[in-house]
């Protein structure tokens, strides 16, 4: 018998979305062609901006389907489809050393839960269930901006370099 | 603001009743702007009557069309991707429905409330770009690869001075949600004079032609039509489609300008309100309820006009070449945006 606190909408739609996220992940790296395989991983990446709508995170969903699906996504597709986009399965698809990305994926599974558990702990999120408020932009924009803002200033300045060379990179003179 | 459409019906018939509505939104500006801008107004523009057969002065004649593409053969090229060439229009048109859902027609008439509306309008116009892509893909046909990389690097480079554009918006509003700027737009005064409330056209002009430009590009509609250019590449990520499927994209096309023209008006024309100082209203839920019936009106009116520029240049302009279009995006529109945030922001912080 499961608990009558599981069996909230918000658990079902988690577990549909997550079914779905799973099944696209698998095919991701088993589908032999380029473009299926970005197009399954489109599904994946907005799977997990409706688990964040989920958890009405609205601002980082929103964020992730800007950001991975409408610029990632059809960046990715873009360049394969300039270089190497057949219709049909390949062949020859698949690294042959793909045995060892299995130790790499395990060790970041085991990082990432160790981190996520040592973090937040027997913490649980606010049951507000009644009436979910979404977390206000302007709440955000000052956490970024006041004690993030030098990590912030950071990432862009990498971001800068990383557009600088780039450009460096593409320039024929 | 619960009075109108939460108010005891249970969870489902609501949601019911905004998916109508979204259809009905969406449909209603496509049929309407197909019917009067490309049938009749193109027509007159050449000095022509337009379709004159079907109904009075031609007014059935969408019917007509929609069911001559209905009973078209379906047909699926034989070496295309037939899965995925069957959902990419699917794709577009769902980004369409998608992005009306932000829209606000009056107090109580809107489907989502989104606290970052204008963020959720942006991300989700860049989704029509998937399905443009694998349509142009699956299609196995050069021209329609052609078209659609052409369409991607359009859409991706437009898409630029249309956020910076909006952004002008947002810090003169104060807020990303779109019943909070139109709530601003009307309680606002210019000069301390409130009779006109103070819509954002008249502040943000640059940001308003730099939207206007962009949305045409987005629609991929003439002077940008490079990505469906029908006399070099026969109407490029378009060109295997069919019956139904084609219609879909056709739908999809003019009910996103419908779309844009809402969102546009929102922005920058005052949305779905009168000045709030007409009838002494001072905020959201001072406002009448009658407001919920004309509001919608209201908003018809002014996307029929932002619709009918976008229908005016599109029937003016001769296209771009693939290289001046970049370059206008890249080295005209970014710079004046980012200029126009600029000024907007140290105005707003100097007043």
């Amino acid at each position: 018998m499961i608990a009558a606190d599981l069996l909230v909408a918000q658990n079902v739609g988690f577990g549909i979305i997550s079914l779905l996220m799973i099944i696209g992940a698998v095919r991701v790296v088993t589908v032999s062609n380029v473009v299926h395989a970005a197009l399954w991983l489109v599904i994946v990446l907005s799977g997990a901006a409706a688990q964040y709508l989920l958890l009405s995170a609205e601002f980082v969903a929103i964020t992730q389907v800007l950001v991975y699906v409408g610029a990632v996504m059809v960046l990715f597709l873009f360049g394969t489809m300039l270089t190497r986009a057949r219709i049909g399965a390949e062949s020859d698809l698949n690294n042959k050393n793909w045995f060892l990305g299995i130790p790499v994926a395990l060790l970041m599974l085991g990082v990432m839960s160790y981190v996520i558990v040592d973090g937040f702990g027997s913490e649980r999120l606010i049951d507000n269930s009644g009436d979910m408020q979404p977390i206000p932009v302007q709440l955000i924009s000052d956490d970024i901006f006041g004690p993030y803002l030098l990590p912030f200033w950071a990432l862009s300045f990498v971001l800068l370099v990383a557009v600088i060379g780039a450009i460096v990179l593409a320039r024929k003179d | 603001m619960s009075a109108l459409l939460a108010a005891d019906l249970p969870y489902w018939v609501q949601s019911l009743l905004r998916v109508l509505g979204g259809v009905v939104a969406v449909l209603l500006p496509a049929g309407a702007i197909v019917y009067l801008f490309l049938f009749k107004m193109m027509s007159f523009m050449q000095s022509r009557l337009g379709p004159m057969e079907a109904g009075p002065y031609g007014s059935m004649q969408l019917f007509a069309e929609v069911g001559k593409w209905l009973q078209k053969e379906d047909i699926t090229p034989e070496r295309a991707d037939r899965v995925i060439f069957k959902i990419a229009p699917l794709v577009v048109l769902a980004s369409t429905f998608l992005l009306v859902a932000v829209v606000p027609f009056g107090p109580d008439a809107w489907f989502t409330n989104f606290e970052a509306g204008v963020f959720y309008m942006l991300a989700v116009s860049s989704v029509s770009v998937l399905g443009i892509l694998i349509a142009g893909w699956s299609s196995a046909n050069k021209y329609s690869l052609l078209g659609g990389l052409r369409a991607a690097g359009q859409l991706i480079a437009y898409e630029l001075p249309m956020v910076l554009a909006v952004i002008g918006v947002i810090i003169q509003a104060g807020t990303m949600n779109l019943q909070g700027i139109v709530l601003a737009q009307n309680t606002g005064e210019m000069f301390g004079w409130n009779g006109l409330g103070n819509p954002y056209i008249l502040t943000q002009f640059t940001g308003f032609i730099i939207f206007m430009i962009a949305v045409q590009a987005e629609l991929t509609q003439t002077p940008f039509d490079m990505p469906i250019a029908e006399s070099e590449l026969v109407s490029g990520y378009m060109t295997e489609y069919s019956g139904f499927r084609f219609l879909t994209f056709f739908i999809a096309e003019f009910a996103t300008a419908g779309v844009f023209s809402f969102i546009a008006s929102v922005l920058f024309l005052g949305g779905w309100g009168v000045p709030f100082a007409w009838f002494g209203w001072t905020d959201i839920d001072s406002v009448d309820n009658w407001m919920n019936v004309v509001g919608p009106l209201i908003m018809f009116g002014k996307m029929m006009l932002l619709s009918f520029v976008i229908m005016w240049v599109r029937f003016s302009y001769p296209r771009f070449r693939e290289d001046q279009l970049q370059r206008f995006a890249w080295k005209v529109l970014v710079p004046i945006s980012l200029v126009n945030i600029m000024v907007t922001a140290i105005l707003k912080v100097a007043l």
